[in-house]
């Protein structure tokens, strides 16, 4: 458990993990439940960046007349990984919401259980 | 015959049905355990599986599912290596290698852009897919044409559009007329830099769509309509994405590791070196610039 301590950043990762997957489990409002998965996302970066980190090191931007040593620089491989989610949890953001704005303007409403009543009725379901 | 069958004993019913000679009919008595499990059905949905107790049976195993599941992954993360050691497993040869040759071998000071768009150009070639394909989809969703607007949503957009120009806040007019230069010169600063200061395609990229967004937010979307049309949008973003896939494209072809020298490397540290990473840069700001602006014309107004 003393390790829980040290590793505090991964532990607040992973818990904003878990409060995002039990929005998107448990919120009716669709948008609700995109928030959700975006902080699921951000917990991911979180997570990445903090496996990144070596104390009293500097960032990987090396600087002119200074010989590179690994020994100087954080790992840069996680950075990029980060790059990536973030990229593509906009995109998968924007096109769910686009897909909610359309479901919003043929059923008039956001809630989930409203949209499936309609949708029974309508028999699409 | 119908004796004879009446007749037989239940072993000789049991023989013939063996041989194939007799069916067994379905006595009627099944039908009546039907409906008799209907009936059950029904009232075991109206009083012990009611909806309201199906909501609560959900939200209490979705909890219960998401306690499990942090408490595991909290157990994950007390064993996994100390934070900030140097020692973690992450940081391997492949680190060191892209730390200690990443300059010579990219002429980027900085590491992650040398790593993103040269050792790993093709991940993000695919990134700017997926975001080219991303502001596809939602212009396929959301664009509005003559074929699925009605009359009354004409109406609303005509007033709309009415607001937008009548509407007099001079001081952030003014504002926001005196920012936008300003934010387009940071972008580009930003993406110009990518490989010698911390930033890149992507960040410079959303400062400038942002810049995009105050201005059509303030001065309302047909003004900026004069420089930023829909085909503005597509063309500068498949340029940029066809730019990026030639450029890199070629090199991989040729060989990754050993690129031609279509650009030349130069100094490390000065603005025009790094190789193909300029260029690609400016292709990735380009692309991230026009998706994020789409985004926001599409989602306010349905038309960029």
């Amino acid at each position: 458990m003393s390790n829980l301590m040290t590793n505090h950043y991964e532990a607040a990762a992973v818990i904003l993990f878990g409060i995002g997957f039990m929005n998107l489990l448990l919120a009716r409002n669709l948008i609700k439940k995109f928030i959700g998965l975006n902080i699921m996302d951000t917990a991911v970066y979180l997570f990445l960046a903090a496996k990144g980190y070596i104390t009293s090191r500097a960032a990987p931007i090396i600087t002119e007349g200074t010989i590179a040593r690994v020994e100087d620089y954080i790992n840069p491989v996680p950075s990029g990984l980060v790059l990536t989610g973030i990229v593509v949890s906009v995109s998968v953001t924007a096109f769910s919401l686009a897909l909610v704005q359309r479901l919003y303007k043929h059923y008039g409403s956001l809630d989930l259980d409203e949209i499936m009543e309609k949708a029974k009725k309508e028999g699409k379901v | 015959m119908i004796n004879e069958k009446k007749e037989k004993s239940k072993w000789r019913h049991f023989v013939d049905w063996v041989n194939g000679e007799e069916v067994i009919e379905k006595p009627e008595r099944i039908s009546f355990q039907k409906i008799n499990k209907k009936i059950l059905k029904k009232l075991f949905q109206k009083y012990i599986w009611s909806e309201r107790k199906k909501a609560a049976f959900y939200l209490i195993m979705c909890t219960f599912v998401c306690v499990v599941f942090i408490g595991i992954l909290l157990h994950t993360v007390s064993a996994l290596p100390y934070f900030g050691s140097s020692t973690n497993p992450a940081s391997n040869e492949v680190v060191q290698r892209y730390i200690e040759s990443g300059v010579k071998e990219t002429g980027a000071t900085n590491i992650v852009t040398g790593m993103i768009l040269e050792y790993r150009a093709f991940d993000t070639f695919g990134e700017a897919n997926v975001l080219f394909l991303a502001a596809i989809c939602v212009v396929m969703l959301l664009k509005k044409d003559k074929y699925n607007t009605t009359e009354k949503q004409k109406a609303e957009q005509e007033e709309e559009k009415a607001f937008d120009t009548e509407d007099e806040n001079i001081i952030l007019k003014r504002v926001a007329n005196v920012l936008t230069p300003l934010l387009f010169l940071f972008g580009i600063y930003v993406v110009l830099n990518g490989h010698i200061s911390p930033g890149g395609g992507f960040s410079g990229g959303a400062i400038m769509g942002a810049g995009l967004i105050l201005y059509a937010c303030v001065n309302g979307q047909q003004k900026a309509q004069r420089f930023f049309t829909y085909k503005t949008f597509l063309y500068m973003n498949v340029i940029s994405l066809l730019t990026y896939c030639l450029l890199k494209g070629y090199s991989f072809f040729t060989g990754a590791n050993h690129l031609p020298d279509i650009i030349p490397k130069g100094v490390p540290g000065e603005l025009l070196s790094g190789g193909l990473i300029l260029p690609l840069n400016i292709c990735v700001g380009i692309i991230v610039m026009c998706t994020i602006y789409g985004f926001y014309a599409l989602f306010t107004k349905g038309d960029i």
